[in-house]
């Protein structure tokens, strides 16, 4: 049932890259607690509109926890308190009245702050292009039932397919590594038999580039995996380094 | 409107019989060599299905692609949000499915406002899609036997839809980035994120450039090359609550339109039946709930008015509701699909119920979807299976328990069959502009089918524009590399440098989404799901209200020459105010019933939508004529060769 309620936000505010960065202070009243988190900051930033201040800058756009654009550290967690979802997702009835909520962006070598909680994680996207595919052009493929592929392996291939790209995991590491996000690309296509063919080349390709981008070590400590929104599995470490290893035996 | 010009609109349908077209037009079009190749250059805005899809595919032709989008990564488009599935005449079911039936689905579907020639064509290419997509390593669902799966989807008797879960976009959007980051690679494709295109630049009648403004700094950037395609996506947005991204914006299309090029039947926009009620004033967006859960699901409101007052008034809840006093509308009234209507039609179903008065939650706005049957027959387990992400979604946003309790929906605005007119070719009437995706408005007539976007964005994508802009480009080999020092280049960031400075210096008392909300509210009760000729007239005034007040009194804070998401928000609203009007006023003038247009005028007397085809059976392309001017209607006469045309009936 939707009640209101009266808050304090402590935010990060900093303009740009190289600039100092420093917690601000607002007091938020009369929100709704079926808002989402984002809804209540698009509050936060009419508030600040109506003082004539600029807005709180983050990033968001589908707003229903499969785009990955969104982010947020809230009260200490990637994505915030609730499980398996989004900021976009979090909704304000898990806050109470007078709550402090404290919001900070991702915070990693690999993620340099743009501005306030607004970071650039174009280093997956370099990650990607380093071999994050399966070498194919456009037409000529074969019919898409030629190949049977056992439900269980199609299924595990889902599972690890379904990373949005957010980098919860990498926030989350104390190591900043992105071993999460890489091994579950490397074990969507090791799994397949379309992109089995490149699957030594692809882990070592990928691994090169995420340790050349300044991502930490992966030290098994499971906090990827405990934030991660969507799920992915630790298990997809364990893969990627099978796959990483194997490729560095044929060397 | 002006109709005194007589403009004759070529679209370009190669000859022969409908089966033939395509493959006579790829026999007989002009190609560009490889050599050739490497030195044109293309512009590609929008990284989704179509734009992502494009670019990749171009790329590995040995052209040049410069390829844009306004978020951090190309990964973020809002195809990515798909969830239902990938329409394809694959017939791996052995139910009846051709080609044919596809086209014919889709035809009918759209309620025979479509292009015969394009949506054979796009029937044609679907097999070839999945064929791709697999090949890239696309985990789509499969039996135990190894082999895919399908569903289906609404306006279709057979299973043809692909899927992959309830995630079938992201997936297939995943695909094409991984296509795109292998070109990225290669160096054959340049990706510019975080960058919005803010105008088009013609030169001698040719498309030949873009105006971006960098998102993170501020600056307008210039960009040349020997063709653009904008695959930008719908304009959804206009009514603000939508199931579109926040940042999804009809403007790249709108600059093309500002430009010459024509925007064909606005008003079609395609209004989703099942989506998360609205929850308050501060709700920011609307979410969807997969059409695939009408697989299983069965929509209902009480028969007894007394139970929808209780309902709405909190004392009962829709398990208390015995059998015998559910109205299952759909399947009431369409026996033959049920639940699986088309959605304008379930959408329509919807509103009348609720206008009636048997809406089942505090507003009065809203149906159940029941899985209890089907979880009765199926069990749980399989349920969660098929269903298990949608189903937490929902608990996540409404705190209610699909499991236990009927969800509850009602139609939102989900996608716009109107856009960018574009031949055959998809090329629109700018020669070297070429529009794909929903951002055209080809293939879906006046409603989309479900699982009918994710394939007409990879057929124009990967099947269909890397052969037809080669018979453009085949004439441009001998054009050498534009710069942007050129005039046309240096006059167009001056325009758009003034445009920002205007709204800079506005300085008045509104935020600019109080503005974009009110716009939103006029849209959906005017222009929304039942229109009428009074009420559109009077959404015309309203929104020339609405345009002054944004342009004397919103407020933007911050520099123009710097990161600000308020400018970036205002520059999109003044086009979506611009785009109300001209969907008021195509729907004013279309008068008759089709698709996702409902005149309230023109229904049968079992209220279907009643078509005018002696009169209407055209695309309404539109041609700007100036600010503040009333548009040019030009006409494109759909002349049905191959398919006979009639009351769409889906009792």
């Amino acid at each position: 049932m939707e009640k209101s309620i009266n808050i304090t936000l402590k935010v990060w505010r900093q303009r740009g890259p190289k600039a100092p960065g420093k917690f601000e202070t607002y007091q938020l009243s009369n929100v709704s607690t079926d808002s989402s988190f984002l809804e209540m900051m698009d509050q936060l930033n009419e508030q600040l509109i109506a003082e004539r201040k600029e807005p709180v800058v983050f990033d968001h756009d589908c707003r229903e926890g499969i785009c990955g654009m969104c982010s947020l550290y809230i009260n200490g967690h990637p994505h915030g308190p609730d499980e398996d979802i989004t900021t976009c997702q979090l909704h304000m009835r898990k806050f109470k009245d007078g709550d402090v909520i404290t919001i900070e962006p991702w915070r990693s070598h690999g993620f340099p702050v743009i501005r306030d909680l607004m970071v650039d994680r174009s280093a997956f996207d370099k990650i990607i292009q380093a071999g994050g595919y399966v070498s194919v052009n456009t037409g000529g493929a074969p019919d898409a039932n030629a190949t049977p592929i056992a439900k269980p392996i199609a299924d595990l291939a889902m599972d690890a397919a379904s990373c949005i790209g957010c980098g919860a995991c990498v926030a989350a590491c104390k190591n900043g590594s992105a071993m999460l996000f890489v091994s579950a690309k490397v074990s969507q296509l090791a799994l397949l038999p379309q992109g089995k063919v490149e699957a030594a080349a692809r882990a070592k390709a990928m691994v090169a580039k995420m340790d050349e981008l300044g991502f930490g070590n992966c030290t098994n400590t499971g906090a990827c995996e405990a934030e991660c929104p969507k799920n992915v599995s630790i298990s997809n470490i364990a893969r990627l380094n099978r796959e990483f290893l194997s490729a560095k035996f044929k060397d | 409107m002006a109709t005194s010009k007589k403009i004759v609109i070529d679209s370009k349908i190669p000859e022969g019989a409908l089966s033939e077209k395509w493959t006579n037009y790829k026999a007989h079009q002009k190609l560009v060599n490889p050599s050739n190749k490497r030195r044109l250059d293309i512009i590609v805005v929008g990284t989704g299905l179509a734009g992502a899809s494009a670019a990749a595919s171009l790329g590995e032709l040995g052209f040049n692609v410069l390829n844009f989008c306004i978020q951090d990564s190309p990964r973020r488009a809002h195809s990515i949000a798909a969830q239902g599935g990938i329409n394809a005449a694959k017939n791996y079911q052995n139910d009846g499915d051709s080609v044919y039936r596809l086209y014919y689905d889709t035809i009918k579907g759209g309620d025979y406002r479509a292009r015969e020639a394009n949506v054979y064509r796009l029937a044609e290419v679907s097999n070839n899609i999945i064929d791709q997509c697999v090949a890239q390593g696309v985990p789509f669902a499969r039996e135990y036997g190894g082999t895919l799966a399908n569903r289906s989807f609404g306006g279709a008797q057979v299973s043809r839809t692909f899927y992959a879960k309830g995630q079938t976009g992201q997936q297939l959007l995943l695909g094409a980035y991984s296509a795109l980051s292998r070109q990225v690679k290669k160096g054959s494709v340049k990706l510019f994120t975080r960058r919005e295109m803010l105008d088009l630049v013609i030169i001698d009648g040719k498309a030949r450039g873009i105006i971006v403004r960098n998102l993170i700094t501020g600056k307008i950037e210039r960009y040349a090359a020997h063709a653009v395609v904008i695959g930008t996506g719908g304009y959804g947005n206009t009514f603000f609550l939508s199931t579109n991204a926040m940042g999804s914006n009809g403007s790249a299309a709108w600059q093309a339109y500002k430009k010459g090029a024509y925007f064909a039947n606005p008003c079609y926009a395609q209004i989703h039946p099942t989506c998360i009620p609205v929850h308050g004033t501060n709700q920011s967006k609307l979410t969807l709930m997969s059409e695939s859960l009408r697989n299983d699901g069965r929509i209902w409101v009480p028969k007894k008015l007394e139970d929808a007052k209780a309902l709405q008034a909190g004392k009962l809840k829709g398990r208390d509701i015995p059998e015998e006093d559910r109205d299952y509308y759909l399947e009431r009234r369409y026996p033959a699909f049920g639940n699986l209507v088309p959605r304008d039609v379930a959408s329509r179903a919807a509103k009348e119920r609720c206008d009636a008065g048997y809406g089942v939650n505090n507003t009065g706005l809203a149906v159940f979807l029941d899985f209890s049957e089907a979880i009765n027959r199926l069990g749980k387990d399989v349920v969660e299976a098929r269903y298990g992400n949608l189903f937490q979604m929902y608990e996540k946003i409404t705190d209610s328990n699909p499991y236990e309790e009927p969800m509850m929906i009602f139609p939102a605005i989900h996608y716009t069959m109107g856009g960018i007119w574009v031949d055959y070719e998809l090329q629109t009437s700018i020669p070297g502009l070429f529009c794909i995706g929903e951002a055209n408005f080809s293939d879906h007539g006046a409603n989309r089918l479900g699982a009918s976007a994710l394939m007409q964005g990879l057929a124009d994508g990967y099947f269909v524009l890397p052969y037809t802009i080669q018979n453009y480009l085949a004439d441009e080999i001998r054009t050498p590399r534009f710069s942007t020092e050129l005039p046309e280049f240096l006059e167009a960031e001056k325009a758009i440098n003034e445009r920002i400075d205007k709204l800079m210096s506005i300085q008045g008392q509104r935020s600019v989404d109080s503005i974009h909300k009110e716009l939103g509210l006029i849209m959906w009760d005017f222009v929304g799901m039942g229109r009428n000729a009074e009420g559109l007239k009077k959404a015309l005034v309203e929104l020339k209200r609405i345009k002054q007040e944004f342009w004397t009194n919103v407020f933007i804070p911050g520099e123009a020459k710097d990161q600000n998401v308020e400018l970036e928000k205002a520059l999109r609203l003044a086009d979506f105010i611009e785009i109300g009007q001209l969907m008021a006023t195509d729907a004013l003038h279309r008068e008759e019933s089709c698709g996702g247009h409902f005149r309230e005028e023109y229904q049968t007397p079992e209220g279907e939508a009643l078509r005018q085809d002696d009169k209407f059976s055209y695309v309404g392309c539109w041609k700007y004529m100036g600010e503040d001017q009333e548009p040019q209607l030009i006409k494109e006469e759909l002349n049905y060769e191959f398919t006979k045309v009639q009351q769409r009936n889906y009792k």
